[in-house]
């Protein structure tokens, strides 16, 4: 099958339909330009217009090929390239581009055109596979005519459990329309086989996660980052703890894409929020060969290793964005990875100054992993915007808020040994004497994000940091 | 390209297909399938097969022929014999 542009002839070229009443208005005036050499393509009925033995483009190729979105267009072709178009019907126009007077005396002075077959919303995703998709690498498999393909796709070890909608090659094409990446470019290397992963086999599975093309870019850009050494998506795989790759938004393309940020932000119920992190884990399962129970060891898991993304809530926060306190600029759209359990409630109905909730957020927070040790996980700290608001009220910004936590959240290091509080989990002897932080620097995530209603924040603990573990990773998207 | 036609999502390091299901021990209560691939008089010589597998203790000897022996079955076909075989003989016959 051809990609390739067919020629057209030089001189003047007219694409039609019948089912266009502009078209079957100008009929007559084609035929007048017939004489002079016009050649006419129609999509539909090549014995229209009359007499006029019209080229056959039913299959649509040549619509498709030069970009034909209205019918008539009129084409001027100059040494087999386009010099100039014009569509729908206006006589001054036409007259103008043809050289003719007094085109059409009795026809209106103007009509607009209408829809090209090649752009119609039910031939669009066929065209394109057929004339974009051959492209395409991955091998086909076929599923017999009596075979349920949802239960074919389970058979094949495919699905995280829960259904993927089958990877037809229209369907592949139409999510790859979501990126200007080649769907040969390497992405990066997937853990745990260390697969060199394509734009396409990305596209693949957001396709069966259930993405829609303008999150594809969000996917790519989070698979970028789940795979760097400093994230270690193997390890964080392989890991028996509860801990998998969540995804925060930031920028306007939380916007564009229609996250919630809003009520249930980190829930279910919205198809940005649930598919992308979704498709980040068909990748390394799929691309990678990460399935629990082989690679993955979780002695317990985590429901968010379905797939966990969720958007800040920018708008009103008293907070520079998450993305921008480490180093993206504002407004700039960025993906930051945490490896992350899942989310623990923190409940103050009763503060109304900032240093008061401050201290109820150190407390809880001091209890990540064990309140007895430090330094080695990391947490994010979600806060709603009823929260936000009594931060606010006292003027408290970002930097405030992290430089108290850090002063509440340095420990006395007596109350952390092991043995201390008659508990056995703690640190060494050695330790004891001194002063230290719950979080390392920088180990502590903040963001803000929920409905409107509720005097609830959230703690999400992470995984083991550092060279062992898994650091947060934040990346613009392409 | 049919509906039924999907990408595959995976690495491709393994084969498309399924890996193969252990061999069964004895033909007791089993249902067989003969895959006849079609060439000729290869129907005659599955005939006593099938005598030979009823006679083993084969619950059912059920028949199948691909359309031509020189293309792969089907995926129908292959699909119905999955469905309805315990186990299946491609019987090749000259």
């Amino acid at each position: 099958m051809s990609t390739e542009r067919p020629p057209l002839p030089d001189g003047l070229v007219a694409i039609v339909k019948r089912d266009c009443p502009t078209c079957v208005l100008v009929e007559p005036v084609l035929q007048a330009l017939g004489g002079g050499g016009l050649h006419v393509y129609s999509q539909d009925d090549p014995t229209f217009p009359a007499d006029l033995h019209a080229s056959d483009d039913t299959d649509l190729t040549v619509s498709y090929h030069w970009d034909i979105e209205t019918v008539p267009t009129l084409l001027r072709i100059v040494d087999g390239e386009e010099a100039e178009r014009i569509v729908g019907w206006s006589r001054e126009e036409w007259e103008t581009f043809t050289g003719v007077e007094h085109l059409g005396p009795d026809l209106p002075d103007w009509r607009p055109g209408c829809g090209s077959l090649s752009v119609d919303p039910t031939r669009a995703d066929e065209l394109r596979a057929r004339f974009s998709a051959s492209g395409l690498r991955s091998r086909r498999i076929d599923f017999a005519d009596l075979e349920d393909e949802f239960e074919a796709m389970y058979d094949r070890g495919w699905s995280d459990g829960l259904p993927v909608i089958p990877p037809t090659e229209a369907r592949v094409a139409r999510m790859l329309e979501g990126t200007d990446r080649a769907a040969d470019d390497v992405v990066t290397i997937v853990p745990p086989d260390l697969v060199e992963c394509t734009v396409e086999k990305v596209a693949v599975n957001a396709v069966m996660a259930g993405c829609l093309p303008e999150y594809l870019p969000v996917v790519l850009t989070a698979l970028e980052a789940a795979c760097t050494s400093e994230f270690n998506m193997h390890g964080l795989l392989a890991t028996t703890f509860f801990s998998g790759p969540i995804v925060v938004v930031n920028g306007p393309i939380r916007k564009r894409i229609g996250m919630n940020d809003g009520v249930n932000a980190l829930g279910q119920g919205n198809r940005a929020n649930a598919t992308i992190g979704r498709a980040l884990q068909l990748v390394v399962r799929n691309v990678g060969g990460g399935k629990p129970g082989g690679v993955d060891r979780a002695t317990m898991g985590s429901p968010g290793k379905l797939g966990w993304c969720f958007p800040e809530q920018e708008e009103g926060s008293p907070l520079t964005p998450l993305s921008v306190s480490r180093g993206v600029d504002a407004g700039v759209d960025a993906v930051t990875l945490f490896a992350g359990q899942g989310p623990q409630a923190i409940i103050d109905q009763k503060s109304r100054t900032a240093e008061s909730l401050a201290r109820t957020f150190a407390a809880c927070l001091r209890s990540v992993a064990h309140p007895k040790l430090c330094i080695k996980i990391d947490a994010m700290l979600v806060i709603s915007p009823e929260h936000g608001r009594v931060l606010a009220d006292d003027g408290w910004d970002r930097a405030r808020l992290e430089g108290r936590l850090a002063e509440l959240l340095t420990l006395d290091s007596d109350e952390l040994i092991a043995g201390a509080d008659g508990i056995t989990e703690g640190l060494p002897e050695g330790f004891a004497g001194m002063e230290l932080p719950k979080f390392r620097d920088g180990g502590l995530l903040i963001c803000h994000a929920g409905g409107g209603a509720g005097l609830f924040s959230a703690i999400i603990g992470g995984w083991v940091n550092g060279e062992e573990g898994s650091d947060p990773v934040t990346r613009e998207i392409a | 390209m049919s509906a039924n036609t999907v990408l595959d999502p995976t690495s491709e390091r393994s084969v498309a297909e399924r890996a193969l299901l252990e061999r069964p021990t004895s033909l007791d209560g089993k249902v067989v399938g003969l895959l006849d691939i079609s060439k000729p008089r290869g129907n005659v010589f599955l005939d006593r097969v099938e005598e030979g597998l009823r006679s083993r203790g084969a619950a059912d000897v059920l028949r199948f022929a691909k359309p031509t022996y020189t293309k792969p079955a089907p995926v129908d076909l292959r699909h119905e014999i999955a469905t309805k075989c315990d186990l299946i003989i491609e019987a090749l016959a000259d």
